[in-house]
C-alpha cells in the first residue's frame, strides 16, 4: 500500500468518533468483491475474524464451565477419612492472599483499558491512512502503537503477580496436592494464565505486524480480535477470582 | 491479487506447499482421509487380534507373540481410541467435511486456511503420540477408550498405566486442540462464506450435519480437555480429583508419585471421585457418538435423494431432527452411568431424555424411507452403501431403547450386548457413511470413477459380514458374556457360547479380508479408473457444477449464485429430471 498513485480511495468514515466505528455497515451475502477497494473485503474479514473469536470464546468457556462444575461438585463431596474411617468433608478453604489478588486484578483491568486505547489508536490510524497516502501530506510516523506494548507488559506483570500469589500460597502450606481446594485453585489460575499468555503472544504478533509493514487493515483486524480476547480474559479472571473467593 | 483477496492465498507451486503443508481445503481433506484410512487399518488389525484371543487365548500370533490378559485390554483400549478419535471423528468431518463443505456452499476455501492446515497437522501429531504408546515400557494403556478412573489415574495400577497412559492422555489433549481449530473453521465458514442465494435452508443436508457436528465438537471437546488435565495432574502431581482414599491395587496402597513426600499435607490420595471422571467424560462422550454418526446421516440423506431421483422427504424436518439430536445429545450422558449408583429419579430422567432421541432418529429414518418410497432407484455402489447405512442405523438403533432403560441396562451393562449396539449404530453405520461418501465423491476428488462391480461385491459382503459379527453379539450379551474380559474360555458358564464366539471371529477375519477389495478398488481406480465427467451421478449440489477435480479456488474465479434448493429431482415441467442449484430460475421453484 501507500503508493504514489494519485487515485486514492477514501475509506468509509466510520472512525470519526474516536474509533467507535467498527461494525460492518451491511452484510453482503457474497459476490461483489472485485471492486479493487479493500474496504468491503476488510469488513468481511473483520466479521469473519469476530465469528472465529466468538467460537474460540465458547470453547474456552466450556473448559472453565467444566472446571467449575467439577469444583462445585467436589467441594461438597463427602469422603472417607482413613484415620477415623468415617465419611466427612475434606475440603479445606484456601487462605487466599486477597490483597495480592486485588492488586493483580487492578493490573489486569488496567491492561484492559490500555488495550482499548490501542484498539482506538489503530482505528484512528486506519481512518487517517488514506490521507497519509496522499503525496506531500505528512501526518507523522503513525506506524507504532505504544499501547500494545503497555498492554502486553501489564499482562506479563499480572502473570508475575500470579506467580507471587502461588509462592505466597506455598508459604501458607497450600501446595497443588495439599487439598482439593488448592488443587482446583492452581488448575483454574494456571489455565487462565496460560490463556492470557496466548493473548500476550497475540499482542506480540500485533506489534510485529506493524513492524513487518503489514497493511493497516490486517493490523486492525489482529488488534481488534486481540482486544476482544484480552477483555474476555479480564472478564474470565474476574469470574475465576469470584469463584475462588465466594464459593469456598 | 483479486484471487488473493477472494480466498486468502494463491495457488501454491512447490511440492511441499502444494501437498504437505497445503492451505487448500481439498488437499487437507484428502490428508485427513488418508490419515483415517491408515488409522482404520490399525484399528481393524487390533480388533482381529482381540477376536483371535477371545477364542484361542493360547495362540501365538506371528510377529506379535502371545496375547497376555494385559495385552488384551491394551488392544481393547487402543482399538476403541483409534477408531473413535482417528477414524469416526476424523474421516467424516475432517476428510469429507473439509473437502466438500466449502464447495457445497460455494466458497473458495475455508474461512481460516492456516488454521485448517494446523488442525490437520495437530491431528497427525496426536495420532503419532497415540501410536507411540504401543512402544513405551509397559505398552499402551489398559483403561479402555473411556479411561475410567481410578485405573487410569494411578500409574502403578496396571502395566500399561505408566508412560503409555500419559501418552494416551496427551494425545487426546492434542486432539482436543485440533478439534477446536476444525470446529472454528467449519462454523465460521458456514456462517460467513455461503455463496449468494445459499440460504441456510438451501444448504445440502451434508452441510447441516457438518455444521451441527462442529457445534457438538466445540461444546464437547473443551470438557474432555479439562477432564484430561485433571487426570494428568492426578497421575503426575498427586492431586486427588478422581482417586479416592485407601485405594489399593494388587495389595499396594495407591500413593502419589514420589512416594510419601513430606511437602504435601496429605500423604496419600484422598477423597477423589471416580464418578467425577465419568460425568466429565460422558458429557463429552455422548455428543462424541453423534459427532461420529451425524455426518453419516448427512451423506445418507444426500445419496438417498440423489439416487432415488426424488427430493429428500421433509427437508426441514431433517434439519430440525439433526438439531434435535444435537441438543438432546448433551443431556443424556447419565445413561452410561446407570450402574454408578445414581438416584433412580436421576436415572429415570436420563432414561426419558435418551428415549426422546428416538423421536428425531425416527423422523430421519421415516423420511429416508419416504424418500425411497415409489422412487426409481439407481442401485449404484454409493446408493447401496447409503441403504446399508439406513439398515445398520435401524438395526443398531432398535437396541438403543433397551439400554436406555435402567431396569434393562443393569443386566445388560458391560455385556457383549453393548458393543453389539454401538458397533452397529455408531461404528459400522458411520463407516458405511464413509464408504458411501468415498464411492460417491471419489470421481470429484480424484477425477476417475471407481469400479462398480468391485464396489457392489464389497458392499454386499461387508453388510453380511457386519451382521454376522454383531447380531450374534446381542445373544452373547443376553447370555451375560462380559465385555473387556480376557480369556472367556476359562469361565465355566461361557463354555457353551464358545461356538458362537468362534463364528464371530471367523466372520470378523473374513470381513477384514473383504476390505482389501475396497483398497484394491481405491488404488486401482486412482490410477486406472475411467475418467469421470463433471457430474457423473446427475446430482444437483454445487460440487457437481465445477470441474473434476475442482480448481484451486473451487469455481475457477467465478462465484456461484444459488437459485434452487439442494434436492430438486424430478421437478414437473423441468427439461431434465434434476435441477442444479445454480440453474437459472426458469421452472417454477417451490
Amino acid at each position: 500500500m501507500a503508493t504514489l498513485s494519485p487515485s486514492v480511495t477514501i475509506h468509509d468514515p466510520l472512525t470519526g468518533r474516536g474509533g467507535r466505528g467498527g461494525d460492518p455497515p451491511t452484510i453482503h451475502g457474497g459476490g461483489n468483491n472485485n471492486g479493487g477497494s479493500g474496504s468491503p473485503d476488510f469488513f468481511r474479514r473483520l466479521r469473519r475474524a469476530r465469528v472465529g473469536f466468538f467460537i474460540l470464546a465458547v470453547w474456552v468457556s466450556m473448559l472453565f464451565i467444566s472446571f467449575t462444575s467439577a469444583y462445585v461438585v467436589r467441594k461438597d463431596l463427602p469422603s472417607l477419612n482413613q484415620i477415623t474411617n468415617q465419611l466427612g468433608k475434606d475440603w479445606i478453604p484456601v487462605d487466599l492472599p486477597v490483597a495480592m489478588l486485588l492488586v493483580n486484578t487492578a493490573l489486569l483491568l488496567g491492561s484492559s483499558v490500555t488495550m482499548e486505547l490501542a484498539r482506538r489508536k489503530v482505528a484512528q490510524q486506519m481512518a487517517l491512512a488514506p490521507v497519509g497516502a496522499i503525496p506531500g501530506i505528512a501526518i507523522g510516523r503513525e506506524k507504532t502503537n505504544l499501547w500494545l506494548g503497555v498492554t502486553a507488559a501489564l499482562g506479563a506483570i499480572f502473570i508475575v503477580g500470579q506467580w507471587l500469589v502461588w509462592q505466597e500460597l506455598k508459604n501458607r502450606g497450600f501446595y497443588v496436592a495439599s487439598n482439593p481446594s488448592s488443587s482446583f485453585l492452581y488448575v483454574l489460575t494456571a489455565t487462565h494464565a496460560i490463556h492470557l499468555m496466548g493473548g500476550i503472544v497475540a499482542l506480540i504478533y500485533a506489534v510485529s505486524a506493524s513492524l513487518l509493514r503489514k497493511s493497516i487493515e490486517s493490523r486492525r483486524i489482529v488488534i481488534e480480535i486481540a482486544s476482544w480476547y484480552w477483555h474476555f480474559m479480564a472478564a474470565l479472571w474476574i469470574y475465576v477470582f469470584a469463584l475462588l473467593a465466594f464459593v469456598r | 491479487m483479486v484471487a488473493q483477496e477472494a480466498h486468502g492465498h494463491g495457488a501454491p507451486q512447490g511440492f511441499i506447499r502444494k501437498y504437505i503443508f497445503s492451505l487448500d481445503h481439498k488437499v487437507i481433506g484428502i490428508q485427513y482421509y488418508f490419515l483415517a484410512l491408515s488409522a482404520v487399518f490399525v484399528g481393524m488389525l487390533l480388533s482381529v487380534l482381540m477376536r483371535i484371543h477371545m477364542v484361542w487365548p493360547t495362540a501365538t500370533i506371528p510377529f506379535f507373540g502371545d496375547i497376555k490378559p494385559e495385552t488384551y485390554v491394551m488392544l481393547v483400549t487402543m482399538h476403541g481410541t483409534i477408531m473413535v478419535f482417528f477414524v469416526l471423528t476424523t474421516a467424516p468431518q475432517g476428510g469429507f467435511g473439509n473437502y466438500f463443505l466449502p464447495i457445497q456452499i460455494g466458497a473458495p476455501d475455508m474461512a481460516f486456511p492456516v488454521l485448517n492446515m494446523l488442525s490437520f497437522w495437530t491431528t497427525f501429531v496426536s495420532f503419532m503420540v497415540m501410536l507411540a504408546a504401543f512402544f513405551v515400557t509397559g505398552g499402551a494403556p489398559n483403561h479402555g477408550w473411556t479411561g475410567y478412573a481410578p485405573l487410569s489415574a494411578v500409574p502403578s495400577a496396571a502395566p500399561g498405566e505408566g508412560l503409555g497412559a500419559d501418552l494416551w492422555i496427551i494425545s487426546i489433549a492434542i486432539f482436543c486442540l485440533a478439534s477446536l481449530m476444525g470446529a472454528l473453521n467449519f462454523i465460521t465458514t458456514i456462517l460467513d462464506l455461503r455463496a449468494k442465494g445459499m440460504t441456510l435452508m438451501r444448504m445440502p443436508l451434508t452441510c447441516w450435519s457438518w455444521f451441527i457436528t462442529a457445534i457438538l465438537g466445540l461444546l464437547a471437546f473443551g470438557v474432555l480437555l479439562s477432564a484430561g488435565i485433571l487426570l494428568l495432574l492426578d497421575r503426575n502431581v498427586g492431586t486427588s480429583f478422581f482417586v479416592p482414599g485407601g485405594l489399593s491395587f494388587t495389595g499396594r496402597l495407591a500413593v502419589p508419585p514420589g512416594g510419601l513426600s513430606s511437602s504435601t499435607t496429605l500423604i496419600t490420595h484422598n477423597g477423589g471421585s471416580p464418578l467425577l471422571w465419568q460425568h466429565l467424560f460422558w458429557f463429552f462422550g455422548h455428543p462424541e457418538v453423534y459427532i461420529a454418526i451425524l455426518p453419516g446421516m448427512g451423506v445418507a440423506s444426500q445419496l438417498l435423494s440423489t439416487f432415488a431421483r426424488k427430493p429428500i422427504f421433509g427437508y426441514k424436518a431433517m434439519v430440525y431432527a439433526i438439531m434435535g439430536i444435537g441438543v438432546l445429545g448433551f443431556v443424556v450422558w447419565g445413561h452410561h452411568m446407570f450402574m454408578s449408583g445414581m438416584s433412580p429419579y436421576t436415572a429415570f430422567s436420563f432414561s426419558i431424555m435418551t428415549m426422546a432421541i428416538g423421536v428425531p432418529s425416527a423422523i430421519k429414518t421415516f423420511n429416508w424411507l419416504g424418500t425411497l418410497y415409489k422412487s426409481r432407484i439407481r442401485l449404484q455402489t454409493p446408493m447401496l452403501y447409503a441403504i446399508g447405512f439406513v439398515s445398520l442405523f435401524v438395526s443398531g438403533g432398535l437396541s438403543g431403547p433397551f439400554l436406555a432403560q435402567p431396569v434393562l441396562d443393569i443386566p445388560l451393562h458391560d455385556t457383549a450386548f453393548v458393543p453389539a449396539h454401538f458397533h452397529l449404530i455408531m461404528g459400522v453405520a458411520a463407516i458405511f457413511g464413509m464408504f458411501a461418501g468415498t464411492y460417491y465423491w471419489f470421481p470429484k476428488m480424484f477425477g476417475r470413477m471407481m469400479n462398480e462391480r468391485l464396489g457392489q461385491i464389497h458392499c454386499i459382503l461387508t453388510l453380511i459380514g457386519t451382521y454376522a459379527i454383531f447380531m450374534p453379539m446381542h445373544w452373547l450379551g443376553m447370555a451375560a458374556q462380559p465385555r473387556r474380559y480376557s480369556q472367556f474360555t476359562e469361565l465355566q458358564y461361557l463354555q457353551k457360547l464358545l461356538p458362537m464366539n468362534e463364528f464371530i471371529t471367523y466372520a470378523a477375519i473374513i470381513t477384514v479380508l473383504v476390505q482389501f477389495i475396497f483398497v484394491i478398488n481405491f488404488f486401482w481406480s486412482l490410477f486406472k479408473g475411467p475418467k469421470a465427467s463433471d457430474n457423473p451421478w446427475e446430482a444437483t449440489t454445487l460440487e457437481w457444477t465445477t470441474a473434476t477435480p475442482p480448481p484451486h479456488d473451487n469455481f475457477g474465479g467465478k462465484t456461484p449464485v444459488v437459485n434452487h434448493g439442494p434436492y430438486e429431482y424430478s421437478v414437473p415441467g423441468a427439461p431434465k429430471d434434476y435441477v442444479m442449484q445454480t440453474d437459472p430460475v426458469t421452472v417454477a421453484a417451490h
